[in-house]
């Protein structure tokens, strides 16, 4: 790792302008996808604003028809949210099937949508619910918030607040677990509100996740498996890797959408 | 650099440190407590759990500087000095839940770990799923599994991450 | 059986301290005024060395030295070497490339270490590795061994890039029994390639006393004083009374830590040079390209069968990638200790088997967890399959008709099998495994929509590679023995210093075990010593599960003598003929009378020597014994997998694994239980899960954890193990050997099964959810088609 200054903001301000100050810092949430960059030098911050002692940041709400969740708060808390768990539990779970209860205890839902990695499991649950990224400066819809693979439309000294979810009447998250890491070698979130109807995808597109329009068409009529039966997805532009082609990666889709929709 | 204090299996400590020095290079090379094990640099073997603030985490993916203030416990501060071994270890002995040991600590610390989170009556399938953060090489897990459960069961009555 | 004795299951001694934090493994222990050592490796697979250029880093704060391949070569340092001789069919010696610790001129894999920065602290060491300035002139890489023999030569010595041609057997014969053969199955098998990944990643220091001149090495091997030899005679670091080689506790092995590695010669020379400790940590991501790698086999087998199923002959071709430089015991494993187990547990008259050794610019192969065996077993097993398959024989039936059924059986390929009841093994685990329901439970899965299948694995190996006469003339440079020194103490309390290493396999309890049950001691009383070239007499370490067979037996060679030296002790303190006295349950009696003195009573004269003159005994009781085997030992079994299949996404779920192996006499059968788990979980790893993969530049794609698939708790299933028992009529204890089998049994038992359940053979390892969607759709395809 490299050498690097560490601060210790106690408020979102704080944060913000020491972001202003060290053009090079990062900001540290639960770590779990900066300190091993760091460790084998993939990532050279100058500073480290660590996060963790920012006053406010942290929990789980149901407000209304959303789901309010602090942007610093702990995979291992969403996971085992009652309050979640009765208004959403497919939202309860994506978190728990995230590394494992070591790296639960540290992660965060800010830390990994702002990271975008494209096999992480949250960024299908922000999209696949049509939630919205709520930051320092103001509010992102998640359609405009991913960018890209590790992208987003974060400005630089844009800080990541809170997130709200709108409470479907209809959701679920099936994931095809990468072997050796256990992130998303396919993700797919659906989930139906009223009128919108959303599928998500993550770990399988080259540029991070997705949502499957002609899914979504046909699930129009009805949300259910038989919908999307005989829909292919094309494996153009999705991931060819050692541990699954596109091809594969177009089949498990398909797959998991129908095993989403049978569990919604 | 910066002075990071904590308390260490029951002792306060404090130490003059780099901001790069993680929380296990802190633990092994500054307070000499070798028991916390690294076998990897991508936060997957587990080798180095540790309990902060009473829940699991990877020592390696973790600043010594964000222990800060924090309570530690490694597998060193689980049984009472010159007290009996913690049910845990006692049930990895007993089931031969280890063979070359060096996964050892963090799968202990990983399992107490499980039990204050999920209890005291663990089935296969659960402790399986659950040891997902932690690698084995030696025993195919078969016997750790055992252990586990069986530790699990021998902790009942016992206080949460002693 | 006493409650300590051999066949107990004995909690293990040395797990105290494991448990409790305290082991001490190599990077736990810190010398005084130790300096840290980061390697610079090429990020190329194949590359001129134009310049280096150290300037830079050596100004670095806190950097001692940064030393590169031209100071170790003024410093005269040797080249590590390949200490098995193969010879090609034609006569000429195999190529050996020269390998310094550092490269000279040009590396040959990602990963070669081309300097080295010592600064007071790892992170210093770190920071300053990375401005060292390497011109690279990239070269074209061969990656691939299958192609290597048609690509440019990496070592000029080897055109082709041609270690050996090597051949066992009798080609005519083998081909005259394919020629009329009733039915010949033919099959295309790569094995894949495999990164060992003992959980402690390799650690060195060297530790130079410039005031004895004396080295000291640190060091995770499994054999420390092959370590010093290699490093004093080849290497010439210092003579080998001047070098100290200590190997504490060991966080597995698996074959990885036998080797003599650079970085150990590199610390031990780095260390005289700054005059100070030199430790170097090897992380993970360096393990990757560094530790030596297993298998990677690409072959072609063919069996002949003819009336009844009766197998008529084997015939194989391998071409087996040895990396970009010959590493310790390289050359061994695709030719001796494969070939050699080609006739599996079936009485074969025809075998023959040609092994083409190559070199890729891939990090160095050698002996992994089986070593050979496992690919052999691979080979035959999935022959015997196949070939039931094809001729609609249930495939228990076919091994059945071919077993061996007498001993001892010679094979056509050097072995000489001493015992087995290889149908008992079969038998037994076709009970366990409820073979006869099967059919139901295939049923039962077929109406939730999945394919279940059932696989056998029916393996032999070939363990306690010895005798040394005999290894030698099949090229061994070293003997196969091993010492063992038992010292008793004037209190009766007994230490034994064994040549054995452990890193996970429990000597420390299974050694006392046969000591508390020679001696009629309690266990506590008993301590093992091993792993210190300064305490231990000259020993060959632990690998090739030779530590019962070959280590347990120097111990009783030893015992023997003790007992009798302590019988001669106890003749002058019961003032009776030697020939009347009697020894048991720790007690000396004189026949047919009532005297009789203590264990405690006897070694305690032996060193107060008051019954005796010097004249008449000598006084102690300290015996060693140096123990060299007279055949291999044979252990055989059968693993039954029991797989069932999610055809829509492959995802496989092993759902039965049954395990009866003859290991001949087993001292603690919790111990053995357990070797017996973590081989099978290497051998499904490697059946379903793990493979390392280059790409066609050299980069070793899944080199971390990230990508290399460790099998998990959750990929496992809980396995029955059972065994049954033909001793070994070659060793005084009746033992086999056990660390390997489950690695070597797995991979067919698992392969076999799932092609059982998809109906199709054509499905390579590691059988991923992926392979085995692919598989299942190419069926569909090839149905449609038919249709």
């Amino acid at each position: 790792m490299y050498a690097f200054t560490y601060h210790r903001p106690t408020t979102v301000r704080q944060a913000a302008n020491l972001l202003a100050k060290h053009p090079e810092a990062k900001l540290l949430a639960g770590g779990h996808s900066l300190i091993p960059v760091m460790k084998l030098r993939l990532a050279s911050p100058s500073a480290i604003i660590d996060m963790n002692h920012v006053e406010g940041m942290s929990g789980v709400e149901v407000k209304g028809r959303s789901v309010v969740i602090g942007a610093m708060t702990r995979h291992f808390e969403v996971a085992a949210s009652q309050t979640l768990k009765d208004v959403m539990p497919a939202l309860a779970g994506v978190p728990g099937s995230i590394g494992d209860p070591h790296v639960r205890h540290r992660g965060t839902i800010g830390g990994s949508i702002a990271n975008n990695d494209p096999n992480a499991d949250y960024p299908a649950a922000v999209l696949g619910l049509g939630a919205t990224i709520i930051t320092n400066k103001r509010r992102i819809l998640a359609d405009d918030f991913f960018t890209g693979m590790f992208s987003t439309a974060l400005e630089p000294e844009e800080i990541i607040t809170k997130i709200n979810f709108p409470v479907a009447k209809k959701s679920a998250y099936q994931k095809f677990k990468h072997p050796a890491s256990g992130f998303a070698l396919v993700g797919v979130f659906v989930s139906k509100r009223g009128s919108d109807i959303r599928v998500a995808v993550t770990g399988a597109g080259s540029n991070g996740v997705f949502r499957v329009p002609q899914f979504e068409e046909a699930l129009k009529k009805r949300f259910a498996p038989k919908s999307i039966e005989g829909i292919a997805v094309s494996p153009d532009g999705l991931n060819t890797d050692i541990h699954a082609s596109a091809e594969y990666r177009a089949h498990l889709i398909g797959v998991l959408a129908k095993r989403a929709l049978a569990a919604a | 650099m910066p002075v990071v204090s904590m308390t260490v299996n029951g002792k306060a400590v404090s130490a003059d440190v780099e901001t790069r020095t993680l929380l296990v290079q802190y633990l092994r090379e500054n307070l000499r407590l070798t028991g916390t094990h690294v076998g990897c640099d991508t936060s997957q073997c587990g080798c180095c759990v540790i309990h902060l603030d009473g829940k699991a985490v990877k020592s390696c993916t973790t600043l010594a500087v964000q222990a800060e203030g924090c309570n530690v416990l490694t597998i060193e501060g689980l049984a009472q000095p010159d007290g009996p071994l913690h049910p845990m270890q006692e049930a990895f002995r007993e089931n031969h839940g280890l063979q070359c040991g060096f996964c050892t600590p963090g799968m202990v610390m990983a399992a107490v770990d499980m039990v204050n989170r999920k209890g005291n009556e663990l089935d296969e399938q659960t402790i399986r799923q659950e040891l997902d953060g932690n690698l084995c090489r030696c025993t195919g897990y078969h016997n750790i599994v055992k252990a586990i459960a069986a530790g699990a069961k021998a902790m009942k009555g016992t206080s949460p991450s002693a | 059986m006493t409650a300590t004795g051999i066949g107990a299951a004995v909690r293990r001694k040395e797990d105290f301290r494991f448990i409790t934090g305290k082991g001490q493994y190599t990077d736990d222990v810190t010398r005084p005024g130790e300096t840290r050592a980061m390697f610079v490796r090429s990020p190329h697979a194949h590359a001129k060395i134009k310049s280096i250029d150290t300037a830079a880093a050596s100004g670095m704060p806190g950097v001692l030295e940064v030393l590169t391949g031209a100071e170790l070569a003024s410093d005269k340092i040797g080249n590590l070497i390949c200490g098995w001789m193969i010879n090609s069919k034609d006569g000429t010696p195999m190529k050996m490339a020269a390998h310094p610790a550092l490269a000279v001129g040009k590396a040959c894999h990602v990963g070669d270490a081309v300097a080295v920065v010592v600064a007071e602290t790892l992170a210093q060491a770190k920071d300053a590795a990375e401005k060292v300035k390497v011109d690279y002139e990239v070269l074209p890489a061969v990656i691939d061994p299958a192609k290597a023999q048609s690509a440019a030569a990496i070592h000029e010595l080897a055109p082709n890039n041609t270690i050996y041609q090597w051949h066992l057997g009798d080609a005519k014969a083998a081909d005259a029994a394919i020629k009329s053969a009733k039915h010949v199955t033919r099959l295309d098998i790569v094995n894949n390639r495999l990164v060992p990944n003992a959980m402690e990643p390799r650690v060195a220091i060297g530790d130079y006393d410039t005031g004895t001149q004396n080295f000291t090495l640190w060091n995770t091997t499994q054999n420390p004083h092959v370590a010093r030899l290699v490093i004093a005679a080849f290497v010439g670091m210092a003579p080998e009374h001047k070098l100290r080689v200590i190997a504490p506790d060991v966080g597995g092995g698996f074959g990885s830590k036998i080797f003599i590695y650079p970085e150990e010669v590199v610390c031990l020379w780095a260390s005289k040079r700054v005059g100070r400790p030199v430790k170097w940590t090897c992380d993970r991501s360096e393990a990757f390209v560094t530790d030596a790698h297993g298998r990677d086999h690409v072959t072609h087998a063919e069996m002949a069968f003819g009336d009844d199923g009766k197998i008529t002959a084997i015939k194989v071709k391998t071409v087996a990638n040895l990396g970009a430089y010959m590493s310790t015991f390289s050359s061994s494993v695709p030719t001796y200790l494969y070939a050699t187990l080609l006739s599996g547990q079936y009485d074969i008259p025809a075998i023959y088997c040609e092994v083409d050794a190559v070199y890729t610019n891939t990090v160095p192969v050698d002996a992994y967890r089986g070593a050979g065996r496992p690919e052999a077993t691979f080979v035959v097993e999935r022959l015997v399959e196949v070939g039931a398959r094809e001729l609609g024989i249930d495939p228990a039936d076919l091994r059945r008709r071919n077993f061996i059924k007498s001993f001892p059986h010679q094979t056509p390929v050097i072995m000489a099998y001493d015992a087995g009841d290889y149908n008992a093994s079969l038998k037994k685990a076709s009970e366990i495994a409820d073979v006869k329901g099967f059919g139901k439970r295939k049923r039962d899965s077929a109406r939730v929509g999945k394919l279940r299948g059932l696989g056998y694995s029916n393996y032999i190996e070939a363990c306690g590679i010895a005798p040394s006469q005999a290894v030698g003339s099949l090229g061994a440079g070293v003997g196969l023995w091993e010492s063992a020194e038992v010292r008793v103490n004037p209190t009766g309390s007994v230490e034994v210093l064994t040549g054995c290493h452990q890193h996970g396999q429990g000597h420390e309890t299974t050694f006392a075990q046969v000591v508390a049950d020679r001696l009629g001691i309690p266990i506590d009383n008993i301590s093992i010593v091993h792993g210190d070239t300064d305490k231990v007499q000259f020993g060959m370490g632990t690998y090739g599960s030779r530590s019962g067979a070959v280590g347990i037996s120097a111990i009783v060679k030893a015992l023997d003598k003790v007992e009798a030296k302590a019988k001669k002790v106890a003749a002058f303190m019961l003032e009776a003929a030697e020939g009347d006295i009697e020894f048991k349950d720790g007690k000396f009696t004189v026949a047919g009378t009532d005297k009789a003195a203590a264990w405690g009573e006897v070694t305690l004269n032996a060193y107060i020597a008051h019954k005796f003159t010097g004249a008449q005994l000598e006084p102690g009781l300290k015996e060693g014994a140096f123990y060299d085997p007279t055949n291999f030992t044979f252990p055989a079994g059968c693993h039954i997998c029991e797989v069932e299949i999610d055809p829509e996404t492959g995802h496989t779920d092993i759902v039965g694994w049954t395990a009866v192996d003859d290991f001949g006499t087993v001292i603690n059968p919790m111990i053995v239980e357990g070797q017996v788990h973590g081989g099978v979980a290497q051998g499904v790893g490697q059946a379903m899960l793990e493979n390392a993969v280059y790409n066609s530049d050299g980069q070793l794609v899944s080199g971390s954890f990230m990508d290399y698939t460790m099998p998990r708790a959750d990929d496992l299933p809980s396995l029955k193990v059972d065994m049954t028992v033909t001793k070994c009529p070659g060793n005084p204890l009746g033992i086999k050997g056990c660390g390997e089998a489950g690695a070597i049994a797995a991979p067919a038992a698992v392969i076999n099964a799932i092609t059982d359940a998809i109906g199709t053979e054509d499905l390579a390892m590691p059988a991923t959810s992926q392979a085995v969607w692919a598989a299942i759709r190419r069926v569909a395809k090839m149905q449609q088609a038919a249709e």
